[in-house]
């Protein structure tokens, strides 16, 4: 009888051991081996492919384009997620017209990165609308590059990822003002508080706990971006908008170093769970 | 008073309209770009001034689509794989979510911690060692290739919003299966299932939508063009020809077509899958 929880579980723990736990053991013995899946008999060196990581230079380019793609991804979604969210929960508009633009907001969020990077890239292209509405207003005087030219495109990736990332922010932040019980604002307003005050003291507490997890979590999905890189810049030009996810892609299946790889794969593991740890310990608080 | 009047209440409200107007622009204007220009012709795609509407609407990009088997087969095969990934994550991830919500049992709690934190492992690290195990079992270039590998990420979703799901029906129910002396193997399948359906769909729905648009495992694990999906046939399209951009926008269109139809006509499902991971029911 005991048994028998353990027998609904195990077809999904079988294959969580399959292809979470060996794949971790495998990546973290192929780290510390030399040529790992290429060669037979591997030696063992030890730290030696951290080392040759950390030596890299590409690898601190990727890893501050990351982090620059990810804290801005995260901040600017959160911003605009949450300036939608409070507009579309304004009673000042119209319901109608409020329960329309809501289900028109969420549309960034249903296209997968290959299309929006496609979707982008026409609109970026260097004959392409947004050069051609910027050069007539007068705010740009030449063709620019966005994608190509290695000034511009690290802001260009980011700028397209702040597009396709709000809506997560907005839905979860709409469904938690929602939830803000009515009498807290009325009070609120017994207590003289003007609209400015109920935001700050009362929307505001009330919205955090969901703010953190839905930003953690962004944070962390967000630091692992790669389709969206890969078919915009594919990391390019040069090493521009290297991250530390296309990086790791290149040394394996470009360079087929699976070891180097490997290193670089468990450095980007070990930052995701160090995010993780954090996230599921205000999961558990709330 | 009148200024008073203005300044607390015309005046926001002008202000909110402007900001949704301009959200609304933000948001769709790339979309309707795209969509507009898989009915231009290629040509007239960069033509200047920009124009959001063709002057002359065609078919003729969807039509290059249709008639190309290779196309066809990148759909194909999406819909087969993430069809077969829906339904395996479906099965295993409600048995388990049973157990979760109807048992309490020893390494429970170390269990949930494990699945949650699985959605946090970035797909590449994993990447490296299935690479070796898929040739290593030789289903590399392979549906099961694909199939084995999205149950990573679409069973701790399935797990999550299913024990949800489960939670929030009453206990008396298969309970009152196991009195009458049936098992709780017949409980699930008697009681818990046929109510249910509703979770289930909208697991069965986000899982398809995580298969369909995974891009990572599906450019390194296939390998020859009837093996691709929607994603990496439009990277390849991207490749081949980097000029035709119509047939480009066509194929993102009906590739994002399932994921509109759901949207469109489950939204809540979809809106349910969408916050499983951050807002609590």
């Amino acid at each position: 009888m005991r048994l028998v929880p353990l027998a609904y579980v195990a077809p999904a723990t079988a294959l969580f051991a399959l292809l979470m736990l060996y794949p971790m053991v495998a990546v973290l013995r192929y780290s510390l081996l030399d040529r790992a899946i290429t060669k037979r008999n591997a030696a063992f060196v030890g730290l030696d492919n951290y080392q040759t990581t950390f030596d890299d230079p590409v690898f601190w380019q990727a890893t501050g384009h990351t982090l620059y793609f990810t804290v801005m991804s995260v901040v600017f979604h959160l911003l605009l997620g949450l300036a939608f969210a409070l507009m579309l929960n304004s009673e000042r508009v119209n319901p109608t017209i409020r329960s329309i633009l809501r289900v028109l907001y969420i549309l960034p969020w249903l296209f997968t990165a290959v299309i929006i990077a496609i979707i982008w890239r026409l609109l970026l292209d260097p004959e392409g609308v947004v050069n051609g509405v910027l050069m007539s207003l007068h705010i740009v005087d030449f063709k620019v590059e966005w994608f190509s030219s290695s000034s511009t495109a690290l802001h260009a990736v980011t700028f397209v990822n702040i597009w396709a990332g709000y809506p997560l922010y907005m839905v979860s932040l709409l469904a938690g003002l929602q939830g803000i019980p009515r009498d807290l604002y009325e009070a609120a307003g017994i207590d003289g508080a003007n609209p400015w005050q109920k935001f700050r003291h009362v929307t505001i507490p009330q919205l955090t706990p969901i703010m953190i997890s839905v930003a953690l979590l962004d944070f962390i999905w967000t630091m692992q971006v790669f389709a969206l890189v890969w078919m915009t810049t594919g990391g390019g030009p040069i090493y521009a908008t290297e991250m530390l996810s296309t990086y790791t892609y290149k040394l394996a299946f470009s360079r087929y170093q699976f070891s180097l790889a490997s290193a670089s794969a468990v450095l980007l593991l070990i930052l995701s769970m160090s995010v993780t740890y954090f996230y599921i310990k205000h999961q558990k608080a709330r | 008073m009148t200024r008073r009047y203005l300044s607390r209440t015309v005046l926001p409200t002008v202000l909110t309209y402007v900001g949704l107007a301009i959200g609304l622009v933000f948001a769709v204007f790339p979309i309707l770009w795209m969509f507009f220009a898989s009915l231009k012709s290629n040509t007239e795609i960069f033509a200047l001034p920009p124009q959001l509407l063709p002057k002359q609407f065609t078919v003729a990009a969807y039509l290059a689509v249709f008639n190309d088997p290779t196309k066809l087969r990148f759909f194909l095969n999406s819909y087969l794989v993430a069809g077969a990934v829906a339904v395996l994550t479906v099965l295993i991830g409600t048995l388990a979510a049973y157990a979760f919500s109807r048992f309490s049992f020893r390494l429970k709690n170390a269990l949930n911690v494990f699945i949650i934190s699985t959605q946090t492992v970035p797909p590449i690290t994993l990447l490296i060692p299935y690479f070796g195990m898929v040739v290593t079992f030789g289903i590399f270039n392979t549906y099961f290739a694909l199939i084995l590998t999205y149950l990573v990420f679409t069973l701790p979703y399935a797990i999550l919003l299913m024990t949800g799901y489960l939670n929030t029906l009453p206990r008396e129910l298969d309970e009152a299966v196991l009195v009458d002396g049936g098992t709780s193997w017949s409980a699930l399948w008697r009681v818990i299932v046929p109510l249910s359906v509703p979770g289930i769909v909208a697991t069965a729905v986000y899982t398809f939508l995580l298969a369909w648009n995974e891009f990572l495992f599906a450019l390194t694990l296939t390998k020859s063009d009837d093996m691709r999906t929607v994603p990496i046939g439009i990277e390849l399209l991207m490749g081949q020809h980097a000029f035709e951009w119509n047939q480009m926008m066509a194929m993102s269109v009906l590739g994002s077509l399932p994921l509109l139809l759901i949207y469109l006509l489950a939204q809540r499902y979809f809106l349910a899958g969408m916050t499983a991971g951050s807002v609590k029911a």
